[in-house]
């Protein structure tokens, strides 16, 4: 039996990162409608943001994360402005061609500066190890990371539902031009929240580099995960990105764990399925 | 007079072309860009250090050496730039080869242009077979998994949980590992093979913790999979519960061993090369090589591969005077012996691959670095992957 | 400001234009004066073929695939597993190539029909990860990661061996793939290809008229299927190796940059981006790597913000331009 806890927890986990990941994705293109396969390299910007931070400034682990989270942020309003804003009404093929040239841009940009290699990071020892909770061992890191992702799932909760900002939001994604109408900002909703997005990426990055590595491909391998967490989920909405990103982290580590012949390949089936069943996503508003 | 002097002048400038010296062509393909870069660079500094050492002159012709780029495990693009290199560029020798796929699709060309043709790298058993003209520099992993078979079984070792990837390299380590430990008297209580491209390994070492061996066998491709594997591994607290990591020498790779950091250290693994072998070769060599790749990390096997392809094929170059003929190669290679920088090396007559001596080491700490400390060897092995 | 923007709209006719003509004539004319490299010709051909296969869904059904190259690898290893077990007739192999392939795009084709373009793009690229696990695990058959190699081949039309400077393979390819490349032209160029560009445009217009989507769909995903299956065969017979790597992903992303800067929409476009491509990949893969990845990445975005439909979209606008002065 504590083998299924066990299994359960480190599953949870694992889709705890994938949501950090990937709510911002699911955000911006419920809210823009824009296919961004660049997602990844914002989160990779953050993977190495922290590993910069760490090595040349020598800060610890858990400070390096609001700065990853914040350059992200910064980097995601710059090229929002600058070059994204101008796709937003462009068909879907230039947008994931375009996306696919950022990627290309950031995997020859770390390579140049980082090398193609693995980055170290060291994690601070309170969060190494295993905890003993209720007779099961459970890694201490990955506790840290659920509990994490709870309280930020709480506040984007918050943020979307109790202030007038999170209304705001709303109203874009569900019909954008009558927003307009009603004197939202929209641009400056897009931009905001591209922000927004693009630094919990960035957050995820610096999170993930125990748990998932960081070289420099990272946009291309993991960018199939984020886009099925998204597709999966119905893009928009906080509560799809979740429960997709957490059945999927599930399901992953409960095929790996009980039937591991079939391994990755389980994931692409169940999402091939799932998308049968629910072409919009789960919880999905577009038709 | 002048007359005289200008028509010796003339007379030596027309006899110079003739003195002037064939070059000897080596065409190398390997990938030097994309996911498998390392191999290229590995090969290309391996070449220039045995060039540094031995001068690029031999039998009075120049060794000219020409690099092609497959760019990754494109079996079309191998074959291509082999064509090319035999029909355009009129290469004598055809070497490198970092992956199988590589090797396999260039055989045919060896075989129709008859060319002999020097395996760097790539370690799949089944590639000397393909062609008469192929002889091989490097391993099989038949024969470096089996001697951890052997060892573990000979060491105390009684139950191992085997854990590979799902792909050709990693399924020939499990069997062959399997077929010597079972036949030591051990016991293979459960195996996993992981996906190709695998990011988390959090499930697969909760199996192998839950089985309570005596030590898992592990074969991940070298890098981040390597790194994944250990963090798990140390993460879960397996080693705390008594269980080792055997694994064959890939998952340690020298080149990136510093970065796996302390979870390696205690790794138990059997391998042909290890920058940290005692030798004067090794020396000469690992000098060699910082000398004409600077900041390039450190040596491993791979370039040791090329070190020792080059010298094969200088052999060659020198036993036949400078005029190559396949057959003839052939026959120079078939029981070529050299003390490489890994150890004693033979190119076995019968099968064209390697013989050599497969080390058992472990993982320790030298001052500031981790290097893999040979502390037992078997000698003399052969590619058990041809045996029936 | 699009890849796909300003497709002249020309009725259907099957004129043959002289430019076609003398596009046709290229690789005859290369033959002779570039023997040392027709293997490289050959390939580029066959990326070529590949590249229009994923232009019939792209730029005439306005399908977003990351995942053609299963149907490349499908036909692929049809080919090459057919000659492995014994029976090497070129012309047939790619026969069945093209009827594995088909099959397999027919039974996908039903996942694809419907949902947005996001789905569909994961749908693609879910099959073809899947196709490739599958590939892998099956490597007792398939050769998995080291790949397929004993494929032997017959004469073709029992006269032509395949020799090592490429010659047969070179015209061999080139008969299949002009072939193959009329036949797409002819669908183009119908009522049915005209239905398609409906399709694309306007997917919730065309019930409207009457037309039956998901059946054109299917027909058109199926026919761009089984001929991506005959350029893989084309490869697995020239090159007698079938690589785990005809199925990946990469190749299902290159495809997509090729048609892409080549031209969405315009089957010599899909010709032409393979044929600049492979050429500058062929020519650049000596220097440093990093750089090309730059360099497509920046080259895609600038394409995508400012170039008006790929190379063929400027040429034509050029081409128009210079005919309005004249």
């Amino acid at each position: 039996m504590t083998s299924v806890l066990g299994v359960l927890f480190d599953g949870v986990t694992y889709g705890c990162l994938l949501f950090v990941m990937s709510i911002g994705l699911s955000v911006t293109m419920g809210l823009m409608n824009f296919i961004n396969l660049a997602h990844g390299a914002f989160a990779m910007v953050g993977g190495y943001v922290c590993v910069v931070a760490m090595t040349r400034m020598g800060l610890p682990f858990l400070a390096t994360l609001p700065i990853a989270f914040a350059a992200s942020a910064v980097l995601g309003v710059i090229l929002e402005r600058a070059l994204y804003q101008r796709l937003y009404r462009a068909p879907h093929l230039d947008q994931v061609m375009f996306s696919i040239g950022l990627v290309f841009v950031a995997i020859a940009g770390a390579t140049y500066f980082f090398g193609p290699s693995q980055q170290p990071v060291v994690l601070p020892s309170f969060l190494r190890g295993q905890v003993q909770v209720l007779g099961v061992d459970l890694g201490a890191y990955r506790l840290f990371l659920i509990a994490l992702v709870t309280m930020i799932t709480a506040a984007l909760h918050f943020l979307l539902v109790g202030t007038r900002f999170g209304a705001q939001v709303r109203a874009s994604v569900d019909n954008a031009t009558a927003a307009a109408g009603m004197g939202i900002d929209v641009n400056l909703v897009f931009a905001v929240t591209f922000a927004l997005g693009s630094g919990l990426a960035g957050l995820g990055g610096g999170l993930g580099i125990d748990v998932l590595g960081l070289d420099p491909t990272f946009p291309l391998k993991y960018m199939v995960y984020f886009l099925l967490v998204v597709a999966v989920g119905g893009a928009g909405t906080i509560k799809g990105a979740l429960v997709a990103a957490i059945v999927l982290g599930v399901f992953d580590v409960a095929g790996k764990y009980y039937v591991p012949q079939i391994g990755a390949f389980f994931i692409y089936f169940l999402m091939v399925v799932l998308l049968l069943l629910f072409p919009a996503g789960l919880f999905g508003r577009r038709t | 007079m002048k007359k005289i002097l200008l028509a010796a002048l003339g007379c030596l400038l027309v006899a110079l072309p003739a003195w002037a010296q064939e070059t000897i062509k080596v065409g190398i393909v390997a990938p030097f860009s994309g996911p498998f870069a390392e191999y290229g660079k590995q090969f290309d500094a391996g070449v220039k250090a045995y060039q540094k050492l031995n001068g690029t002159t031999v039998a009075g012709r120049k060794v000219e050496v020409i690099i092609r780029d497959t760019g990754g495990p494109s079996a079309e693009v191998a074959k291509r730039l082999a064509q090319e290199l035999v029909v355009r560029d009129k290469v004598d020798f055809l070497a490198g080869f970092g992956l199988t796929p590589e090797a396999l699709a260039v055989a045919d060309i060896a075989t129709q242009a008859k060319k002999p043709m020097v395996v760097f790298n790539a370690a799949t058993s089944v590639i000397t077979t393909k062609s008469p003209y192929i002889a091989r520099t490097s391993m099989t992993l038949p024969q470096i998994s089996a001697p951890m078979g052997v060892w573990a079984a000979k060491n105390g070792i009684k139950k191992v949980y085997t854990l590979v990837a799902d792909y050709g390299p990693g399924i020939d380590a499990e069997t062959a590992f399997r077929k010597a430990f079972t036949a030591g008297g051990g016991q293979v209580v459960d195996s996993v093979r992981t996906p190709l491209s695998n990011p988390e390994f959090a499930p697969f070492v909760q199996r192998i913790k839950d089985a309570k061996p005596d030590a898992v066998f592990v074969f991940v491709p070298a890098g981040e999979q390597g790194i994944a594997f250990m963090k798990s591994f140390s993460e879960r607290g397996l080693a705390q519960a008594g269980i080792k990591v055997i694994a064959t020498g890939d998952i340690t790779d020298d080149h990136v061993l510093n970065a796996m950091g302390d979870s390696a250290l205690g790794m138990i693994t059997t391998f042909h090369y290890s920058a940290a072998h005692e030798s004067p070769e090794n020396a000469a060599f690992l000098k060699a090589y910082n000398e004409v790749a600077p900041n390039a990390g450190r040596a491993n096997f791979m370039a040791v591969g090329a070190y020792d392809g080059m010298g094969a094929i200088y052999e060659v170059i020198r036993k036949l005077d400078g005029k190559i003929d396949a057959d003839k190669a052939m026959e120079v290679l078939k029981g070529y012996k050299a003390v490489s920088p890994r150890g004693p090396i033979m190119i076995d007559p019968e099968t064209r691959d390697i013989v050599q001596t497969i080390y058992v080491r472990k993982v320790e700490r030298k001052g500031n670095e981790l290097w893999n400390v040979e502390f037992d060897k078997f000698e003399n092995m052969k590619d058990p992957g041809k045996q029936p | 400001m699009s890849v796909t923007a300003s497709i002249p709209f020309r009725l259907p006719n099957d004129h043959w234009r002289p430019l076609e003509i003398v596009f046709w004539l290229l690789p005859v004319i290369a033959y002779f004066i570039f023997p040392d490299y027709l293997v490289l010709a050959s390939q580029i051909l066959i990326v070529g073929l590949f590249a229009v296969t994923l232009d019939l869904i792209l730029g005439y059904a306005g399908i977003i695939s990351l995942g053609q190259a299963a149907f490349f690898g499908v036909g692929a290893y049809t080919a090459g597993l057919l000659a492995v077990h014994g029976w090497g007739e070129p012309l047939t192999g790619l026969l069945a190539a093209a009827v594995g392939a088909g099959i397999v795009g027919f039974l996908t084709s039903f996942l694809v029909v419907r949902g947005q373009d996001l789905t569909r793009l994961m749908v693609t690229l879910g099959i073809g990860l899947m196709l490739f696990e599958a590939a892998n695990k099956a490597a007792f058959v398939t050769g998995g990661v080291d790949g397929l190699s004993g494929v032997v081949m017959w004469k073709v039309l029992g006269l032509f061996d395949f020799d090592i400077n490429g010659r047969t393979a070179f015209w061999y390819t080139l008969m299949v793939v002009f072939t193959l490349f009329v036949i797409a032209r002819r669908i183009v160029n119908s009522p049915f290809g005209l239905s398609l560009r409906g399709i694309r445009e306007g997917p919730r217009r065309m019930p409207a008229i009457g037309s039956p989507v998901p059946r054109r769909l299917i027909a058109i995903f199926t026919v761009s299927a089984a001929m991506a299956g005959v350029a893989g065969g084309l490869l697995a017979q020239t090159t007698q190796f079938v690589g785990i790597d005809s199925l990946g992903f990469p190749r299902s992303a290159e495809l997509l940059i090729i048609v892409v800067l080549g031209g969405v929409g315009r089957l010599y476009g899909a010709m032409i981006g393979a044929a600049v491509f492979m050429i500058a990949k062929d020519y650049l893969s000596g220097q440093n790597p990093v750089y090309w990845q730059f360099w497509i990445g920046i080259l895609l975005i600038v394409v995508v913000l400012f170039g008006r439909g790929g190379i063929m979209g400027r040429a034509e606008a050029l081409w128009a331009r210079l005919r309005r002065r004249a």
